[in-house]
């Protein structure tokens, strides 16, 4: 495609503010999400503020329908008990609600995400006994990766954290490929949409391989490539996200204020 | 009835070198009074286990009480890295740490497991990850009934549990609420248990949400006023955010970490300290 004009607003907003818009936009009203902390959180918040007030936050410290007023701090943080609809304890959280497919969408961040979107939070390096940096493990995400309806990702893109393969796969995304999930008898559809501060990739239907299927305003096929590790292909149906809208901006700069 | 002591004697009696001890209280209830005390008194070679090893076995860890870790997320939460964590795994100081890593989902039911008085809990989990090439405690099961390929992973037992609670009455009966995480599930695993709370009351008012102890199922209870800070006791006090900040500064260098345990934690002797 040819290069789009960047729309006037471009220079009002960040790249990192885009990528949250544009994860909060693709969370529906009523759906029921599995929540980390950070960029999950911040679009999983916004999403609820904005077009999807009836979104339910599930956070694995044990809360179910958190309506936090502003960000949490962590998974922990007081405010998504007190708002909940109900607290829960951690064994309940991962056996009674994520384990038989209760929960619609998993959102994900990660340190390195390779081009099936496999995830990688535990090392970086060639050896597990020794790694070069040792990440802080996996939480709640293996499980939520396997079990969750679908999966969206949000993650910053570069070379460094987009990888032909990921050093050690933390949460399994699609494997080495289109069967892979449904080989290992896994429930949900693994991740359907990774969201960057570039685009958004999405796997392609035949082989599962992430290729970039939407550009941010003002940004080029050529700079997603160059921040990903693997030879990105674009999708015939490439198409432009729409620009924050006021609403959205300002939001979010509330809710990070607030 | 559980024993009502001092944080000192707490640890003191239950807390020996070599055990196997889990602290737990998920971002909530984290009992780093009790933590504190274990490295005031110098305990080695301990194998902790903890869900999320966040700055309270940050401190142990870089105090050199741990030999080996069972955990599944260690990372300063909302913050960043544990640095004392990663120099141990990365440079074995202040001496090598062991590692034995799991998921959420398999950790909590390994408590389960405990809880339950079975050898080992199942879930669907783990599936297509690399976690089962590097955990030994990580093992494949097909249902009898249907014939899936599920997990299975050990109980744990641990030779001691620690957590802290909003309230215990003076017979030991132990009372918390809010976040309960994968506490009462860590002391009925294990052979014993210390409970520190943040206050001793003559008569536990119900509260909404309450998990309830009871006395015989609790080894010790300790007195620890704020025994939860910097994480926070959901209607005493809040979390300190700012502090997890500052464990980042704190806990990214040698130095600044060993200052700190000379002035936190060896220095600011509290009353308890001095049982031993």
């Amino acid at each position: 495609m040819t290069a789009t004009t960047v729309p006037a607003t471009s220079g009002t907003y960040t790249s990192d503010e885009m990528m949250s818009i544009a994860a909060a936009r693709a969370l529906s009203s009523g759906q029921r999400c599995f929540v980390g902390i950070g960029l999950p959180s911040t679009a999983a918040n916004l999403a609820r503020r904005t077009h999807a007030p009836d979104l339910v936050l599930i956070y694995e410290s044990g809360t179910l329908g958190s309506k936090p007023g502003r960000l949490p701090a962590s998974i922990g943080d007081g405010i998504l008990a007190e708002t909940a609809d109900a607290v829960i304890s951690v064994p309940e959280v991962f056996n009674y609600w994520l384990q038989p497919g209760r929960i619609d969408v998993g959102f994900l961040g990660g340190a390195q995400l390779d081009k099936f979107g496999n995830i990688n939070t535990t090392v970086i390096g060639d050896d597990y006994a020794d790694p070069k940096v040792r990440l802080p493990g996996a939480g709640g995400a293996p499980e939520i990766a396997a079990s969750c309806g679908e999966v969206f990702v949000v993650m910053r893109q570069s070379t460094r954290s987009f990888v032909d393969k990921v050093d050690f796969v933390t949460s399994f995304g699609h494997g080495s490929g289109k069967g892979d999930r449904e080989r290992l008898g896994l429930r949900g559809a693994g991740p359907t949409l990774v969201i960057t501060d570039l685009g958004v990739l999405r796997p392609d239907p035949e082989t599962s391989e992430l290729v970039l299927s939407q550009l941010h305003p003002g940004v080029e096929i050529e700079q997603v490539k160059e921040a990903t590790g693997w030879a990105l292909r674009v999708s015939d149906e490439l198409s432009r996200t729409e620009p924050p809208t006021e609403t959205e901006l300002a939001t979010l700069r509330a809710l990070k204020e607030a | 009835m559980a024993d009502i002591v001092s944080l000192a004697e707490g640890v003191g009696r239950l807390v020996h070198d070599g055990d196997t001890v889990a602290m737990e209280g998920f971002t909530h209830l984290i009992p780093h009074a009790a933590g504190q005390e274990i490295i005031r008194q110098r305990r080695r070679d301990l194998t902790l286990v903890r869900m999320t090893p966040d700055i309270v076995y940050d401190q142990l860890i870089g105090a050199g009480c741990a030999k080996k870790l069972i955990f599944s997320w260690g990372g300063n939460p909302g913050v960043g890295s544990l640095h004392r964590f990663r120099d141990a795994v990365q440079n074995a100081w202040p001496v090598p740490l062991e590692i034995e890593e799991h998921s959420h989902a398999g950790m909590a039911n390994r408590y389960v497991a405990g809880a339950s008085g079975l050898p080992f809990a199942v879930l669907r989990g783990y599936r297509g990850t690399d976690l089962p090439e590097h955990t030994d405690t990580i093992k494949q099961i097909t249902c009898p009934f249907t014939g899936e390929q599920l997990a299975a992973v050990p109980a744990l037992n641990p030779d001691v549990s620690v957590i802290h609670a909003q309230r215990a009455d003076r017979a030991g009966n132990v009372q918390m609420w809010g976040l309960v995480g994968v506490q009462k599930e860590a002391v009925l695993s294990a052979k014993r248990s210390l409970v520190t709370v943040e206050e001793i009351v003559d008569e536990l008012e119900p509260v909404a949400g309450q998990v309830i102890l009871p006395h015989w199922a609790v080894t010790c209870v300790a007195e620890a006023p704020r025994g939860a800070h910097p994480s926070y006791a959901q209607g005493y006090y809040e979390r300190d955010n700012a502090y997890y900040e500052e464990w980042d500064s704190i806990g990214r260098k040698r130095d600044s970490f060993e200052s700190w345990l000379r002035e936190k934690v060896f220095t600011e002797v509290s009353e308890e300290a001095s049982f031993r």
